[in-house]
């Protein structure tokens, strides 16, 4: 067929066309470039860290906003001290068993509210009559400024991780709850039928549909419900504690020691990453069947 | 006309004067009847095929068949018993997407011998082999999403057959796909279909789909109130190449027929729809 022919080739020679070629490398040029795009990441950080060096080293440049050369230091610190005091924390240890405190406080706060979400997301969403009684509350509850609780959980619980975890999982719990209810909610009618037409159980719709898409619907929450995790041991340390990386940056603070506030800040955020880090892996393993945006190879 | 007679043995699956009303959306207290007073009635090994004109509530009375839809009025009898809850005996092959996405094929094809307690080992098996019987060996570990409309509609059939129903019930089971690769699942479920006959209810609205594939044709009216309006027997010779087939003479004869009959039904459908 000549004609058809002539007609997919006028089609294709625009897209194969050097113009569309280079817009396309240009499009994939960082992402399929993992050794580059580190090398950027590193040089943009490298220079946010000298800017800041150039900024606060007292005598470095002449003062044009404060009177007194080491004002600018006094007020955000150095990167050179910061990074003395991580030192000092990791070497001398002083830091682990803070560290430590604040990461338990995390990984329960996360664990118990990841859980109790998932089961009360389960339950009221499988349970017409529950959620239509608990739907106001529900709703009441999440409304509310809950950071007003940590002071309360203080008192009710005391100033030991018990409170923390309790506020972390206040924050946690509404997260993943109303992520998984609407999994649940959302779970194709025709894929139910035809597995209770392929014969399975109550029980068995409830593990091998209902939980499945309960837990896909979860993990998109679970990025955010690390962050809040983190949020709710740090803000309840900061509030009222002996211990915790939260206690340091108080402690930092009552005395305008901004260098260990900004260590303190940095050491909190780099193990954020960590978590993330490794929910994204785990999300990775579990939710392969997930359709992604599909990438067609470059020749 | 080949109006058909009542087969003489028990029937595999008998509709009787099923009725459903459905109550109505815009205005509380009043009813729909999407199907009013049908028996409908498949012998064992037979291909049925329903056709009728686009929201006629053929997709209602499957579900009254399969045990998902309760009627309103009448009975149904599988195999001769009356029928409570899921009807165990049947297969049902969805219009709409049905596979699980979060099973690859392997997963999904053996999910109705996990519900049923079949070991691992051996389900896995059947599985691979029912997969290469509907043409998907190499595709075991693929996910739904990564397997084209055709491919998906195969696991959906491998699904169904792996526990070998007594009567298959399909809703449309290829209208998703593109004329080609229909033709050639159409082939295919009649290739399976004779090396294993069992009941068939195949739903379609497209009638030539339906001579090619059946032993009886089944006209519905128009809705509301759907009831049968004609039965077709299609003396064809088996087996068949649903290719082929339509070009025969006495395809023509009968497709000229059963759509002389459907017509009128059809229009009057398309007013309706016109009218909502």
């Amino acid at each position: 067929m000549p004609k058809a022919d002539a007609n997919s080739d006028a089609i294709v020679v625009p897209v194969t066309g050097q113009n569309a070629v280079a817009k396309r490398t240009a499009v994939r040029s960082l992402r399929s470039q993992p050794g580059r795009l580190l090398l950027y990441h590193a040089l943009l950080l490298g220079g946010l860290f000298g800017f800041w060096y150039l900024m606060t080293e007292p005598g470095l440049i002449p003062p044009f906003y404060f009177d007194d050369p080491t004002r600018a230091k006094f007020f955000f610190g150095q990167p050179t001290e910061v990074f003395k005091r991580i030192w000092n924390w990791f070497v001398g240890g002083s830091i682990y068993l803070h560290l430590g405190v604040t990461l338990l406080e995390t990984v329960l706060a996360f664990a118990i509210g990841t859980l109790l979400g998932l089961l009360f997301g389960l339950w009221l969403a499988l349970s017409p009559s529950a959620s239509t009684l608990a739907d106001p509350y529900i709703k009441a509850m999440n409304a509310m400024p809950r950071v007003i609780l940590a002071p309360i959980f203080a008192v009710w619980f005391g100033l030991g991780i018990t409170s923390k975890v309790v506020f972390g999982v206040t924050l946690v719990f509404f997260i993943v709850f109303f992520n998984v209810y609407q999994g649940v909610k959302e779970v194709s009618p025709v894929v139910l039928a035809n597995a209770r037409m392929l014969g399975a159980s109550g029980k068995q719709l409830l593990r091998f549909v209902y939980l499945p898409s309960a837990t896909s619907w979860g993990f998109s929450s679970l990025h955010t419900a690390v962050g809040l995790a983190f949020v709710g041991a740090v803000v309840g340390e900061y509030l009222g504690s002996a211990r915790g990386v939260g206690y340091l940056i108080h402690q930092a603070e009552g005395v305008f020691d901004i260098d260990t506030v900004i260590a303190g800040i940095l050491v909190l955020t780099i193990f954020a990453l960590i978590l993330d880090f490794i929910v994204t892996r785990i999300e990775n393993r579990l939710l392969v069947w997930r359709p992604g945006t599909a990438e067609t190879e470059a020749l | 006309m080949s109006v058909a007679v009542a087969p003489a043995s028990a029937p595999a699956l008998l509709l009787e004067r099923i009725t459903c009303a459905f109550s109505s959306r815009e205005r509380a207290g009043e009813s729909y009847t999407a199907v009013r007073n049908t028996t409908l009635s498949i012998a064992p090994g037979e291909f049925v095929s329903v056709v009728g004109p686009t929201g006629c509530g053929k997709s209602t009375l499957l579900n009254v068949a399969a045990g998902l839809l309760q009627p309103s009025s009448g009975a149904v009898q599988v195999l001769g018993a009356p029928l409570v809850g899921i009807n165990r005996h049947s297969g049902y092959m969805f219009q709409a997407e049905s596979l699980m996405p979060w099973r690859n094929a392997l997963d999904n094809v053996l999910a109705g011998l996990e519900f049923a307690g079949v070991e691992r080992d051996e389900s896995e098996h059947r599985a691979g082999e029912w997969l290469s019987r509907v043409g998907l060996s190499g595709f075991e570990k693929r996910y739904p999403h990564e397997l084209s409309g055709g491919m998906r509609k195969r696991v959906a059939l491998a699904q169904m057959l792996i526990l070998d129903p007594q009567i298959m019930l399909m809703d449309e089971p290829f209208s998703a796909l593109d004329i080609q690769t229909r033709q050639l699942m159409e082939n295919e479920l009649l290739e399976l279909w004779s090396a294993n006959r069992k009941s068939v209810l195949f739903i379609t609205h497209d009638l030539e789909e339906a001579i090619a594939l059946s032993d009886r044709v089944v006209v519905l009216s128009a809705g509301p109130g759907t009831h049968p309006i004609g039965e077709y027997l299609i003396d064809l010779p088996r087996p068949r190449d649903v290719n082929e087939i339509r070009l025969t003479p006495r395809f023509v004869e009968l497709h000229t027929q059963i759509w002389h009959a459907m017509k009128d039904e059809v229009l009057k459908g398309y007013a309706q729809s016109r009218r909502q």
